[in-house]
């Protein structure tokens, strides 16, 4: 059924439209994260009063110098965007890196060793997923106070999840296979089976995970941004913009309109990207 | 299916342990919480008689095993703000959190049952597209901007629903489209993927054998087998948006337990905090032995030997 569903479906793949409007997108954010200090054609935190609340280039009363015109403090609104790509990119990116490591590790020798061990790490699994996570982020960021480094692990910590179940269960498959048992009779060490055999097979289905878990935590930190207990202001992050122009909000919609669609944008790439990517190596990322 | 129940209910107490000790943990984080309770203003002698009300003189083991004790018995504590029970304000709010969440469970299940088995029905086809496509929006949007845009149009512009508050069922309608929202895209392709697998099942060759209507086959046999992962995700949604619906509670103002949360935590009301924690964990908990226990009854090859 599935094999025929392939051949007889859709473009799949990089033969998809979606996939390179997904690579299309997370390139474009890429850049703009990379590059944000040089494309930015103003400087996101100055304030300027007397040129508040200006409006974007589509509508009356706009000044050609401001694209998509300032926020309540008169910031330029696309060099704050910009800048907040770079910050959800980066959240983004190195929350993944710390939570990969801690599931990939968990997932990784509970699949391959079984007995005990896999039973710890099945119960972990279950107590993190029974753990409410914004509400355990918000208290820690509010208890310690708000910082980039703080909100990074606090996320990693709490976002492992996917990656263990996915790394598990994938080298369980893997094991019993023949190239491993090869890898045995050759000699080789525990160490070098796992990193040199069943880490390379399992590496395709993880990375698809990774982009899920990048699109989950530029989602999250918005959230927590935005409930004023993320990342700390004036720090333009696309949820914190969104908090300080709420009050704004009915008079000129655009203010949380902007980062908002951005935000989605951005997310939306990222999965259209890592659904392209699941259909080229043909990787599994359900539990 | 006694021996699974009790195996079951095991792994629940000592999930449900092990997060009281991560909720114990996590609200000593801050430090010296007698000087954050008794205020800006305090000297060292209110600090001292602050610490000694409360009783965090103690050691922090006899703290925890205080707190273990008496959660056990349902005394979660007093909250340093409100000066009432924990287990009261909790108890206060909980209906409105778990409205809000049966809302957005009940609007998801409307929506992704529908399009989950219209997609499985012409796999493969624009409509099987169109249908991943809106999983994938769903899947894309913040939360909390959804309930902002939701605010502008139909609370301002339209007028035809409350902005905030919880007088009445209008208030639900908004925070439980944007609840449901955060569970449409997972419900919607696991339909399909139970539909598309039933359907090419033998039992449905041999229905169709016997000439019986496509709406039969359909409803009657395929959607009732598909149903059962399709029930048991629901059922972990739902405990999913109870501890998710603290966003979406402080952008409509409905005082349920993740405002009363957000809340504690600006004002370091600990027990609060820790205590809404564990009630979340462990009705989270509660709800994935149910799934459990519904694809046992459904399904009797999972009961094991």
């Amino acid at each position: 059924m599935s094999v025929m569903s392939v051949t007889a479906g859709p473009k799949r793949g990089w033969k998809s439209v979606s996939t390179w409007i997904g690579a299309l997108i997370v390139g474009i954010a890429m850049i703009c994260a990379i590059f944000a200090p040089l494309l930015v054609p103003h400087d996101p935190f100055t304030q300027d009063l007397s040129k508040r609340l200006l409006p974007p280039f589509w509508m009356a009363g706009t000044n050609p110098d401001y694209l998509l015109g300032t926020d309540q403090l008169g910031r330029d609104y696309l060099s704050r965007l910009i800048w907040g790509c770079r910050i959800s990119m980066l959240i983004g990116v190195t929350v993944t890196v710390v939570s990969a490591l801690i599931g990939i590790t968990m997932g990784v020798l509970g699949g391959f060793l079984g007995g005990r061990v896999d039973d710890a790490v099945l119960f972990a699994i279950t107590t993190r997923l029974s753990i409410p996570v914004v509400l355990v982020a918000l208290a820690i960021v509010g208890l310690l106070g708000s910082s980039m480094h703080l909100l990074v692990l606090t996320l990693g910590l709490l976002l492992w999840d996917r990656f263990a179940v996915v790394a598990r269960a994938t080298t369980m498959q893997v094991r019993n296979l023949d190239f491993v048992a090869a890898a045995w009779c050759a000699g080789c060490s525990r160490f070098r089976i796992l990193w040199g055999e069943v880490l390379p097979n399992i590496a395709s289905h993880l990375v698809v995970v990774a982009t899920l878990e990048i699109a989950l935590a530029i989602l999250l930190e918005a959230a927590l941004s935005f409930l004023g207990l993320g990342v700390p202001p004036p720090l333009p992050s696309w949820g914190l913009m969104i908090a300080e122009a709420k009050d704004y909000m009915f008079f000129s919609p655009w203010v949380i309109v902007i980062p908002g669609v951005a935000l989605f944008v951005l997310v939306l790439g990222i999965n259209l990207l890592g659904d392209g990517l699941r259909d080229l190596f043909g990787a599994r990322t359900d539990p | 299916m006694l021996q699974f129940l009790v195996r079951r209910l095991i792994v629940a107490i000592l999930v449900a342990a092990t997060v009281m000790t991560l909720a114990f943990i996590l609200t000593r984080l801050s430090g010296d919480l007698a000087i954050s309770i008794a205020g800006p203003n305090a000297t060292q002698a209110d600090v001292e008689a602050v610490r000694k009300a409360y009783g965090l003189d103690r050691p922090l083991t006899v703290q925890f095993f205080d707190w273990v004790g008496r959660a056990a018995t349902g005394d979660l504590g007093e909250s340093y703000f409100f000066k009432a029970k924990v287990s009261t304000l909790i108890g206060e709010r909980m209906p409105i959190t778990i409205t809000l969440g049966l809302t957005g469970l009940v609007l998801a299940l409307l929506v992704s049952l529908p399009l989950g088995i219209l997609a499985a029905v012409r796999e493969n086809t624009t409509l099987d597209r169109v249908v991943q496509m809106v999983a994938l929006l769903g899947q894309a949007m913040p939360s909390f901007w959804l309930g902002l845009i939701l605010m502008i149009t139909f609370g301002l512009q339209l007028g035809w629903l409350p902005i905030s508050g919880t007088g009445s069922w209008q208030h639900y309608v908004m925070p439980g489209i944007v609840l449901a929202f955060s569970a449409i895209p997972a419900l919607t392709r696991l339909t399909r993927a139970g539909m598309i697998q039933a359907m090419g099942s033998d039992y449905i060759r041999t229905a169709r054998a016997k000439g019986l209507s496509r709406a039969s086959i359909l409803l009657k046999h395929a959607l009732r087998n598909a149903a059962i992962p399709v029930v048991a995700i629901a059922a972990v949604q739902l405990g999913f948006m109870l501890g998710g619906s603290i966003v979406i509670e402080q952008v409509f103002a409905l005082h349920g337990v993740g405002f009363l949360a957000w809340e504690s935590i600006g004002k370091n009301d600990f027990p609060v905090v820790q205590a809404v924690v564990l009630v979340l964990a462990v009705i989270y908990v509660a709800l994935t032995m149910v799934a459990d226990l519904m694809n046992a009854v459904l399904d009797p090859r999972l009961r094991g030997p």
